[in-house]
């Protein structure tokens, strides 16, 4: 395959990819728009193997290599659960990122490519760039994966003088960056690009140690977008306008998608980033919102039988479903609960916060799993302005989202973020395991409010019952 | 000083319902009010003076002196020119108005110096606005008396009964228009046992007329009806050519003809032509719920039953009137919904408030200024087609950014400019030309992906996210480039490391690129409608 060949099929794979992108504005044409990627991918990597630039006798490193790769892969998204989903996205950006920081090495000790002054310099900033945002995105996306996981804890870790630290890593980054810049020899210039990739590796696992679980879709997101960047400086180590496009498109999608989740959260990108909860002055602050925050009242507990009463009575009931539905698995049992109701006449909706869940789409993907129809799934835009024509509420699993703290208490550190107004309906229903607080660290007082009642226990047993008292 | 409501004796000939009822009274007067009605008001809709008494209402022997007392003024029909002249200036009057048809009522009423709200003129597209919505109530009664006159006009069961005495076929019930009131004939015929149908232009009503036990006839015909604010528009004329076959198929098929077709501000459409009342079957009814506006039918006489070509035809314009105990008790509720959200300080005081887009609509008149028509409401109608009309528009609100994408300020934005001039000029300046070259193609793709992703539906982020990192794993091709380029002999380069180190890579990324595709395929697959 020439040259020329090549570079025509690149155009084509960028074009499918872009339509790919694009198929994903709405159910209907999402699929034909995974296949677009599918093709695209396929054409790159074929045009790639059969062009130029790749020597036959690499042929079986390749063969050997996909296959394993492939392999592996596919077997890893048969397996997964739906509810793992967060862990399996962000466990595949780890493997982009130390890619690309695999690529950046060989890219260095290459020494067939030769270059000299400005160009030089530019390609070993490339280098330079490439791996740190590789082995950013990989720590990073490490440690996201052990959070959402539960492996490693979804509290916030906040050492003291974080910002400092920070800081103190971007200028021994800046400063080694010099030093490999003015290297002669490869040699000379292995030990700066390892200690920068040890700061950059630690600076990831510091980053995203000091997000708080509530705050992951961003995470989640952001990291996706540096999967991309990642590609894209790589496309420029290697003078690769492929790379740099799809990179390119990566990371402004994932841009946006941090964007939209922080805007949902009504968080500022930076405050994010820099980690912890509301806290300015580096301490963790949710009781520190005062006494007078304190809510008072009585919680009312009910009993899954009378639940189902109420269900069975009302004529608009709107489910809210948060991350305990997922932890619990309870989708399966929520959907049965909702075609039951709805062959009796109730008007069954869901309404998804933009940020319920663990990554951006959770609980449309979850819902979409257990077979609920996408059409009676609600953002909170389009119904929050129904609650009070609704008789019934039902919270699974969800606590930071419905809270209205959100509304009406300034001082409040999730105040002014966008919340599902649950309390508005005739009667809201909680299902939660406890009365702890969720991530935030913020007290609920929805749980005091008169029209709303509690149900404790686990949301799959609990539903279970509730369906079982439904059917009776 | 609280403010007293006055609900006069409607003077409209035939008019048998009252603007309040004893029960409303009571929770207006738990506003703060105070509440005098005329004598005799309530009469024929069955309230009796001492009803609204005991309720704690004064009775006001005659129309004068009501008007003259009363600072907010109920009533159903719009006044006539007796009534105008009795009002007082500053006061306030809450009815039906029609101020489109009614120019000049408007004019008399402007001159008056009063403030009018027009209950008609209500945004109904609110979904707040519902409990306040007097033609969905009221439209709602004339569809149930429109079955009950058919009902009376037709000479069988409904039902269809095997008896001892024989088998008597179900009523066959046509509904033209599925309106509130077609979609209240609906739910009443299907009740009494008829085998209804219903058509209508706008092809999103037909779940509705499922919903409420009735089967929808479409028109054999593709075109969208829908005329914003719940009303249908006009239609083509190939449409009204294939919607008049259907009309004439069912005339001959159906025993009783319901007719509730209105084009607002515009004569009613004309449906049923002489011929299709000819085609139908002896006994059978026709009620035409349009014949104030003309009729859907060539042969009604408005307010009037007649029979012709042994057809009965109703043409009653009195059809809420025929059942006001109960349209009264709806409208009053109407009202007294709308004065809570004028008295929302519970003090028996009202506050047009303009900022409220409800109220906005409803106020024609303003201490003697027309303010009709009022600005479209803020919030966009629930939308006709929600899956394909609303994608720039609903997309951006959705995303939950209140205001989208407000213009930057002036300052700000030549910050921008120049921050982006600084940058481009330091590159430009020191970059070789090849670097250039993939700059450009980078700067270009990330607007690309921008413009692109802005439009995915929140719903499909998390596949968004696992096609993009399926994407991503395209850096596979900067490992391949690297595991054996063609070589000139004379270059020395570590192959054996490098190998190794670009196969680890490709097997990383194919991880992803097989794994994130494959996902994303399941994930996709599930999503259905």
């Amino acid at each position: 395959m020439s040259a020329s060949l090549a570079t025509v099929s690149y155009l084509g794979a960028t074009i499918l990819f872009i339509l790919c992108l694009g198929g994903l504005s709405n159910q209907e044409t999402a699929r034909r728009g995974n296949l677009y990627g599918m093709i695209g991918m396929t054409i790159a990597v074929l045009a790639t193997v059969f062009g130029p630039r790749v020597a036959s006798l690499g042929l079986p490193w390749i063969i050997g290599a996909m296959a394993l790769g492939g392999v592996i892969g596919v077997y890893l998204a048969r397996v997964v659960k739906m509810t793992q989903m967060p862990e399996l996205v962000a466990f595949m950006h780890s493997l982009v990122g130390l890619a690309a920081c695999l690529v950046g090495f060989a890219s260095y000790i290459d020494t067939s490519i030769a270059f000299t002054g400005a160009e030089k310099a530019i390609h070993e900033i490339e280098i330079y760039v490439g791996i740190l945002i590789g082995a950013v995105t990989f720590s990073g996306s490490v440690i996201a994966f052990g959070k959402l996981s539960g492996k490693v804890g979804g509290k916030p870790l906040l050492l003291p003088g974080r910002h400092f630290i920070n800081l103190i890593g971007l200028l021994v980054v800046i400063y080694f960056g010099y030093a490999f810049l003015h290297a002669e020899t490869v040699e000379a210039g292995m030990l700066p690009l390892i200690v920068m990739t040890v700061v950059a590796l630690l600076f990831g696992i510091h980053m995203v140690m000091a997000i708080g679980g509530a705050d992951m879709p961003v995470v989640v997101s952001m990291l996706n977008s540096y999967s991309g960047w990642a590609a894209a400086a790589t496309g420029f180590m290697l003078s690769n306008d492929l790379l740099i496009v799809t990179g390119a498109l990566v990371g402004s999608s994932g841009a946006i998608l941090s964007y939209i989740m922080c805007s949902a959260m009504n968080r500022n990108f930076i405050s994010v980033i820099a980690g912890g909860f509301g806290s300015d002055g580096g301490s963790p602050a949710p009781k520190a919102a005062g006494a007078s925050a304190e809510p008072v009242g009585e919680v009312s507990p009910i009993l899954a039988g009378e639940t189902a009463e109420l269900l069975r009575e009302a004529k608009n009931v709107v489910i809210v479903p948060g991350y305990g539905m997922a932890v619990a698995q309870a989708q399966h049992t929520v959907f049965e609960i909702t075609s039951h109701l709805r062959e009796k006449g109730v008007n069954v909706r869901f309404a998804i916060h933009p940020v319920a869940g663990r990554m951006p789409g959770h609980m449309n993907v979850l819902l979409a799993e257990a077979k609920v129809p996408y059409d009676i799934v609600m953002e909170m835009d389009e119904i929050n302005e129904d609650f009070p024509e609704t008789d019934v509420a039902m919270v699974i699993g969800a606590n930071d989202i419905v809270n209205p703290a959100a509304q009406e208490d300034p001082t409040s550190p999730i105040a002014g973020m966008p919340v599902l107004e649950v309390w508005k309906a005739k009667t809201s229903i909680v299902m939660k395991r406890s009365m702890a607080s969720g991530y935030a660290g913020v007290d609920n007082p929805l749980f005091y409010k008169d029209n709303n009642r509690m149900l404790f226990g686990d949301a799959k047993k609990m539903l279970d019952e509730v369906l079982v008292s439904l059917k009776s | 000083m609280s403010l007293l409501i006055g609900v006069p004796r409607e003077v409209f000939a035939g008019e048998k319902r009252v603007a309040t009822v004893p029960d409303v009274v009571e929770k207006l007067i738990k506003l703060g009010f105070r509440v005098v009605v005329e004598s005799g008001a309530g009469e024929l809709a069955n309230f009796s003076d001492d009803a609204y008494r005991v309720a704690g209402a004064e009775i006001a022997g005659s129309a004068a002196q009501l008007w003259s007392e009363a600072d907010i003024v109920f009533k159903v029909r719009g006044p006539s020119d007796a009534e105008v002249e009795l009002m007082r200036a500053g006061s306030t009057l809450i009815s039906f108005i029609w101020p489109a048809q009614n120019p000049e009522l408007m004019q008399k009423l402007a001159a008056k110096k009063v403030t009018v709200l027009a209950i008609d003129a209500l945004p109904r597209q609110l979904s707040r606005a519902q409990k306040m919505d007097a033609l969905t109530s009221q439209a709602g009664v004339a569809g149930y008396r429109a079955v009950i006159e058919a009902a009376n006009g037709f000479g069988r069961f409904f039902n269809g009964q095997i008896t001892a005495a024989g088998k008597v076929p179900p009523a066959k019930v046509f509904i033209a228009g599925a309106g509130v009131a077609g979609l209240a004939a609906i739910g009443t015929a299907a009740g009494l046992g008829a085998i209804v149908r219903a058509n209508d232009t706008r092809a999103e009503v037909a779940d509705q007329v499922k919903s409420l036990g009735g089967e929808f006839v479409k028109v054999d015909y593709e075109e969208e009806g829908s005329g914003g604010g719940g009303y249908a528009k006009v239609m083509s004329e190939g449409f009204q050519q294939a919607q008049r076959e259907m009309y004439a198929k069912q005339a001959r098929e159906v025993d009783i003809i319901i007719t509730t077709a209105l084009i607002p501000g515009k004569p009613a459409p004309k449906l049923i032509t002489a011929e299709m009342v000819q085609s139908m079957k002896p006994g059978s009814v026709i009620v035409d719920m349009a014949a104030e506006q003309g009729g859907n039918c060539e042969l009604t006489v408005p307010g009037e039953a007649v029979v012709r070509h042994g057809v009965t035809i109703i043409g009653y314009t009195d059809l809420v009137s025929r059942l006001s105990r109960q349209s009264s008790t709806l409208y009053a509720t109407n009202l007294f919904r709308l004065t809570e959200e004028l008295c929302k300080t519970k003090d028996g005081l009202i506050n047009v408030n303009f900022e409220d887009d409800a109220i906005r609509g409803l106020t024609v008149i303003k201490d003697g200024e027309i303010t009709w028509p009022a600005p479209a409401p803020k919030i966009p109608a629930a939308a006709a087609k929600p899956a394909a009309a609303v994608a720039p528009v609903a997309k951006k609100s959705s995303h939950g950014h209140g205001e989208p994408s407000e213009p930057m300020s002036h300052q700000k934005m030549a910050v921008m400019f120049g921050i982006a001039a600084a940058l481009f000029w330091i590159i430009g300046a020191n970059a070789p030309a090849a670097f250039l070259g993939h700059f450009t193609v980078f700067v270009l793709a990330c607007f690309v992906g921008y413009m692109v992703v802005w439009n995915v539906k929140p719903a499909l982020h998390t596949p968004l996210m696992s096609v993009t990192n399926a994407v991503s794993s395209i850096i596979a091709i900067g490992a391949l480039v690297q595991i054996a380029p063609p070589l000139t002999a004379d270059i020395s380069r570590p192959d054996e490391v490098i190998r190794w180190l670009a196969v680890g890579a490709i097997v990383l990324a194919t991880i992803n690129m097989f794994g994130g595709f494959a996902v994303t395929q399941r994930m996709l697959a599930m999503f259905r409608k």
